[in-house]
């Protein structure tokens, strides 16, 4: 991104989200919404135009989860590991997807199409084992199933 | 679902809570768009939606007003909404598999329903929560009204006298806390409601916003009002999509008919609310923490007191709530404190509402009476088992709770009850659990969540917690020894003590409490290398039996290439190249993988 391009995204980011120091997590999440994990050259433009230190910034970044360094895949999957989806055999669910997209949990496909994460908790425990794509939510997952539910997800998310 | 009014009749009413949702409603509802369209009936028939009812199991929900009948249906899909307009509305005759009738006894949801007491959830599922005069319809924002006419000292007085008690977990007086932070000095005062609801299995405050934003806004109104503070703020769970789209629409109409903003109903009075999104941080359910990250910082608690009431938020008095307590707030103030401390046991009023999940037939999100016992929930409301094994125990409280067996399912739901078996009420998650669950694996699933979300400011619960996952996991490998357990419970008691908030403090419960009431399962983890529910890996087998027909469908399915056999022989499973994904398991249709 040029210089000016960046000074330009990062004023609009403090001007539509706060620029006192208690808006440091409504930047991020703004940042995030935006490109989908925080660029750090747009973290450090932003600290010149709000009130907030690189130091703030960077350790509310990597205190809380929602937050990515790194740009997740179109189709972000979200694998629950809440109690009843562990209960229902989310482990053996996590190893099946995980062999089926050839990452590991935390990473993102080669051509940026999937990126795999666990959360605790979607709070839909009666469909379990979950996980959801973008918006999009399946349930009643089962290891051998696991590229039907790809499939699934391909197709809505289109 | 039964708002019976008039503008009700020649009504499809769909059910697009997250939970129905994720079950389909959505394709539901752009079925009956299209199809009522294509028969021309989209004149005759509106479509609204309302949100969850709480009968997860029976998803996606669709109630259909027609000629002065209300009609609950169950399951839907898109082929039984073809059905339900071509039988239902065009030919008079109701779809009679997919019936959900609640008022018959015998039925799912009469079971369901009957020993439900609704004061929170009393409009979820029933009137459209995007719409503020379906709620004002029920008698929404009737409660401000009555607020304003007691003033504030009588409004602590009756709620004190209702008995209410802080549904977020620890169960404190909740007019107590209004009065002190009343009383404290300090020229703004904040009140905030706390919807970040992190235990990783619970999921009533995600349902109370999505079906009755109104009504939390309406109870913090009126704690504002209360302790005299002009500004509050929902922190929310940025995981919440449709509950943050929901309040964020419900803020905007209240400050459009007046029930925010500036000088409100004439009272003099002026509340505004802010919304702010979690980050992820379990830590952050903890109220000193919770005010951290409000403030645009990590989220780490610190020592109490003093206390929020004193000096929270921005160093002001500070009233912070959970959702459901806020919840209950407008209906005590409508129905009389009595009416609420009539509910319930000595020392817990009213109602508690529970995510009952795991392996029971009817799970779902249920409201019930304090005082039932826990096994009239998972019995009489659950269903019971949903597999037919006999149930081993519930787990109460998420990470802070702990696994209470079935032996004591004869606690009553009631504070103090609950926290005399090691467990807490906590927030409401209700996990069934029978033969197929490892106690042992179930501690270590919660260990690892609270040494996780641990935010790091004690060294006890950083890394003491990190220590007892160790050990956990030294015993679920096969390597454990007998003296490993004391280990374990010598750290529980130094975390217990040396930390600060209620994470570390209530972090070994899961694994105190299975050592309390499974102790025989820890012990054959370590002496017998054996773990019974055939959950822990290493100590487990598949082993194919001689029933093999050899049809070859493990092998397909194997993801290290560990099954070998000829065509119509038994095959063998080989051990050293087996990885226990237990695909072969699930596969076989002839049940002849077994796990040793």
């Amino acid at each position: 991104m040029a210089d000016i391009d960046l000074e330009n995204e990062a004023k609009e980011i403090v001007a539509c989200s706060g620029s006192g120091r208690e808006y440091a997590i409504p930047v991020l999440q703004e940042i995030q919404r935006r490109h989908g994990y925080l660029p750090s050259d747009l973290m450090v433009e932003v600290c010149k135009h709000g009130e907030f230190t690189e130091g703030q910034l960077f350790g509310v970044a990597t205190f809380y989860s929602q937050f990515k360094f790194k740009p997740q895949g179109r189709k972000a999957i979200k694998i629950c590991v809440g109690t009843a989806c562990h209960v229902a055999g989310a482990p053996a669910v996590v190893d099946a997807l995980c062999d089926e997209l050839k990452i590991k949990v935390g990473e993102t496909t080669s051509d940026r199409e999937y990126s795999v994460e666990t959360v605790a908790c979607i709070g839909c425990c009666s469909l379990a084992p979950v996980l959801m794509v973008n918006q999009d939510t399946v349930g009643q997952l089962d290891p051998l199933q696991i590229k039907k539910a790809l499939k699934k997800v391909s197709e809505s998310s289109q | 679902m039964s708002l019976q009014n008039e503008q009700k009749n020649n009504r499809i009413i769909i059910g697009l809570g997250s939970c129905g949702i994720a079950a389909g409603a959505k394709s539901v509802h752009q079925r009956f768009s299209k199809l009522l369209k294509e028969k021309g009936l989209d004149q005759k028939y509106k479509i609204d939606i309302t949100s969850c009812v709480g009968m997860c199991f029976a998803e996606p929900l669709v109630e259909v007003h027609a000629d002065n009948k209300r009609t609950l249906y169950g399951k839907v899909d898109e082929k039984i909404v073809d059905r339900i307009i071509n039988e239902h509305l065009l030919d008079g005759k109701i779809v009679l598999e997919r019936i959900i009738d609640s008022s018959n006894p015998g039925t799912d949801s009469h079971s369901f329903l009957s020993r439900q007491k609704k004061i929170v959830l009393r409009n979820c599922g029933v009137i459209n929560p995007e719409s503020i005069d379906d709620y004002i319809s029920v008698g929404g924002y009737k409660a401000v009204e009555k607020a304003f006419a007691l003033g504030p000292s009588a409004l602590i007085e009756f709620i004190k006298s209702s008995g209410l008690r802080g549904r977020g977990g620890a169960g404190f007086t909740t007019g107590q806390k209004w009065e002190l932070t009343a009383k404290a000095l300090g020229n703004e005062k904040y009140v905030i409601c706390n919807a970040d609801e992190g235990d990783p299995g619970a999921f009533m405050d995600r349902s109370t916003l999505e079906g009755d934003p109104h009504s939390v806004i309406e109870g913090m109104l009126v704690a504002a009002y209360a302790i005299g503070a002009n500004k509050g703020y929902i922190y929310c769970r940025a995981e919440y999509p449709l509950a943050l789209n929901r309040l964020r629409i419900a803020i905007k109409q209240a400050l459009g008919k007046g029930f925010l903003g500036k000088n409100i109903k004439k009272s003099g009075f002026d509340f505004e609310i802010k919304i702010k999104e979690g980050a992820g941080a379990f830590v952050c359910g903890e109220e000193t923490a919770l005010i951290a990250s409000i403030e645009g910082r990590r989220g780490m608690p610190k020592k109490r007191p003093p206390y929020p009431s004193e000096n929270g938020l921005f160093g002001s008095p500070t009233n912070i709530n959970n959702v459901e307590t806020y919840a209950n707030v407008p209906w005590i103030l409508l129905n009389g404190s009595e009416a609420f401390a009539s509910v319930g046991t000595e020392k817990s009023k009213g109602t508690k509402v529970f995510a009952l999940a795991g392996k029971v037939k009817r799970g779902g999100l249920v409201e019930v009476p304090m005082g039932l016992t826990i096994r009239e929930v998972v019995e009489e409301i659950g269903g019971g088992s949903n597999t037919g094994r006999p149930l081993k125990a519930v787990q109460m409280g998420g990470p802070s709770g702990g696994c209470i067996p079935a032996s004591l399912f004869s606690t009553r739901i009631d504070y103090d009850e609950v926290t005399r078996t090691g467990a807490i009420m906590g927030s409401g998650g209700l996990l069934v659990m029978d033969e197929t669950t490892c106690m042992v694996d179930v501690a270590k699933f919660f260990l690892k969540f609270t040494q996780l979300e641990s935010c790091g400011k004690c060294t006890f619960c950083r890394v003491g917690t990190k220590r007892m996952l160790e050990t956990i996991e030294k015993i679920t490998d096969g390597r454990g020894e007998l003296s490993d357990l004391t280990k374990l419970e010598d750290l529980a008691k130094y975390i217990i003590k040396g930390s600060l908030c209620g994470l570390g403090q209530t972090a070994p419960n899961p694994v105190l409490t299975t050592l309390k009431y499974f102790r025989e399962e820890w012990v054959e983890h370590i002496e017998q290398k054996k773990c019974r529910a055939g959950v822990c890996k290493p100590l487990i087998k598949y082993i194919i039996k001689d029933n093999c027909n050899g049809c070859g469908a493990c092998v397909r399915v194997c993801p290290s290439n560990a099954i070998t056999g000829a065509k119509k022989t038994i095959h063998i499973i080989n051990q050293a190249a087996c990885t226990k994904c237990s695909r072969c398991y699930l596969k076989c249709n002839f049940d002849s993988i077994v796990i040793e």
